[in-house]
């Protein structure tokens, strides 16, 4: 366990460096959810065009954009995992006598950082639009586990679809075929209530809802959560485990 | 379990090592035995085996059928015993160009469990090796291709494997570049006593730094021989090229396919 952890957090470090000695990429990186939050969000609200209940349409939009920012910075995990396969860069790591599990994890880790990044590029948002956030202890933990769990997920939804189309080309047109219904058909930036029957289904089977759900609960004060905290973090930490144990099976591939 | 080198066992030993990919046969019934402390080239075309045998013995890539062992132990049953006891030196360069080249070796460091005590010393001892104790600091992609390249040697190095493997070790470098690398190589040898197995198409590599060379063509060993004995073998004159030729039937430089064509030309651009 102490060598997994070791081995996972030498992988999960380079991706800290990088984005300590280059944050241009942060910062572009923000301007998506500036767009969502401060354009998309306000005109909606201001036409009352979403019923949202008590909290006001751009509450409801701040967590459901997190997670959509949480969602696309870890989808590009894939790319750069098969950039680093044209480089060698895979075949080294698998020579190394590494357990395959470390740097399967340590790569949900570095997403995870750019994950706790983009929650601090939100929440920054979400102070400007005066949105009212909870600021207790548990909120603030509950938060930062959510989008580390979040980004972890997705990361490495991105690395098994890398290890299975293999070439830049099909995976970015893969990659958008993917996060798009990720997004739309989640209760990102509409109540599931709102939803066509079939389309609730699918939402309710998308892990992206549950992450929603549970940012929806903790960053924003009188936020409506539909499961309990504990029935979505469940359900992310099952679903995050079923993906490591296929990407830590297919990563190997990738150097054949 | 023997320890190779103490027992007098091969480095590395292949028996029918056999790999296909569908309808091709990539490595056909391979038998190889690599002594203890020699250099070893694997020369072919594009499109011989060189590569699919490096992956299979480095345990990237399982063999079809067929066996080898490589520091004594089975690539197919212990690949963690044979990862602790190589090195990996690929075709393309894939040290980091955002991190400095002490952070590189640190990773390698990690990856290999190399006791926090050490680590240090060793990281300074591989790169003062290499002749890069200067750059440590420096962003790798400020890098020359020869000072990336003996950065990849050290990266390799750094745990003392007994057995290091080098995918085409000199491609793309300039002829200064490329005796720096030779020279170091030579001195793992002599210094630390590593097996070394290298894969080219450069018949003067192969002259310059090769106790021994096996011509493998369309997946199958040719010949195996020293450089000299083979060129002996065919006339008084004889130069390695037309062993070459006399074996593959053809000259290095042909054959080849798109996609290594690609690979090569990239790290070529990365080197430039």
């Amino acid at each position: 366990m102490r060598r997994f952890l070791r081995e996972s957090f030498a992988v999960a470090r380079i991706e800290l460096i990088k984005l300590t000695r280059d944050p241009t990429e942060l910062v572009s990186r923000a301007v998506q959810p500036v767009l969502w939050l401060v354009v998309f969000g306000q005109v909606l609200a201001h036409v009352h065009g979403i019923y949202t209940g008590e909290v006001g349409y751009v509450s409801f939009l701040t967590p459901g954009i997190l997670a959509q920012s949480v969602l696309f910075s870890a989808i590009f995990y894939g790319i750069a995992v098969i950039w680093e396969r044209d480089l060698g860069v895979v075949h080294k790591l698998l020579v190394s006598p590494a357990l395959r599990a470390s740097l399967v994890f340590g790569k949900a880790v570095s997403a995870g950082f750019r994950g706790l990044v983009q929650a601090v590029v939100i929440y920054l948002i979400a102070l400007a639009t005066q949105v009212s956030l909870r600021a207790d202890a548990g909120a603030i933990f509950g938060v930062l586990g959510a989008v580390l769990l979040g980004s972890g997920i997705f990361s490495t939804f991105s690395l098994v679809i890398a290890c299975i189309v293999k070439t830049r080309e099909r995976f970015m047109g893969i990659g958008q075929v993917l996060t798009m219904p990720l997004f739309f058909a989640s209760n990102a930036i509409y109540p599931l209530e709102l939803m066509p029957r079939w389309l609730r289904i699918v939402a309710q089977a998308n892990p992206l809802t549950y992450l929603v759900d549970l940012l929806r609960g903790l960053m924003i004060r009188g936020g409506e959560h539909v499961h309990a905290y504990a029935t979505d973090f469940a359900v992310l930490l099952a679903v995050f485990c079923v993906l490591l144990a296929i990407a830590v099976k297919l990563y190997p591939t990738l150097a054949e | 379990m023997n320890a190779s080198s103490e027992s007098g066992a091969p480095a590395i030993e292949a028996s029918a090592l056999t790999r296909r990919f569908g309808a091709l046969t990539a490595v056909d019934r391979v038998d190889l035995a690599v002594r203890p402390g020699e250099i070893f080239g694997l020369l072919g075309a594009n499109g011989a085996g060189k590569s699919t045998m490096m992956k299979m013995l480095t345990t990237l890539l399982p063999p079809s059928s067929g066996s080898a062992r490589v520091g004594g132990f089975d690539i197919v049953r212990e690949p963690a015993a044979v990862r602790r006891r190589i090195g990996y030196v690929p075709q393309l360069l894939s040290a980091d160009g955002a991190l400095t080249g002490f952070e590189n070796l640190r990773l390698s460091a990690e990856l290999y469990g190399l006791p926090r005590s050490e680590r240090a010393e060793r990281i300074g001892d591989a790169l003062g090796f290499m002749g890069l104790a200067d750059a440590a600091r420096k962003l790798v992609r400020t890098y020359s291709g020869g000072m990336v390249r003996r950065l990849e040697l050290a990266q390799a190095m750094l745990h003392r494997p007994a057995i290091l493997f080098l995918d085409e070790p000199t491609i793309g470098l300039d002829p200064v570049a490329r005796h720096s690398v030779w020279d170091r190589l030579r001195d793992l040898k002599s210094d630390y006593g590593m097996t070394v197995l290298i894969t080219t198409h450069d018949m003067e590599e192969a002259e310059a730094l090769c106790d021994r060379i096996a011509i493998l063509h369309t997946g199958r060993v040719a010949v195996v021989g020293r450089p000299d004995e083979l060129r002996g073998a065919l006339g008084p004159e004889a130069t390695l090229d037309e062993v070459f030729a006399h074996y593959a039937g053809g000259g290095i430089a042909e054959g080849g396919d798109f996609a290594g064509t690609v690979r090569t030309r990239r790290t070529v651009r990365r080197l430039g």
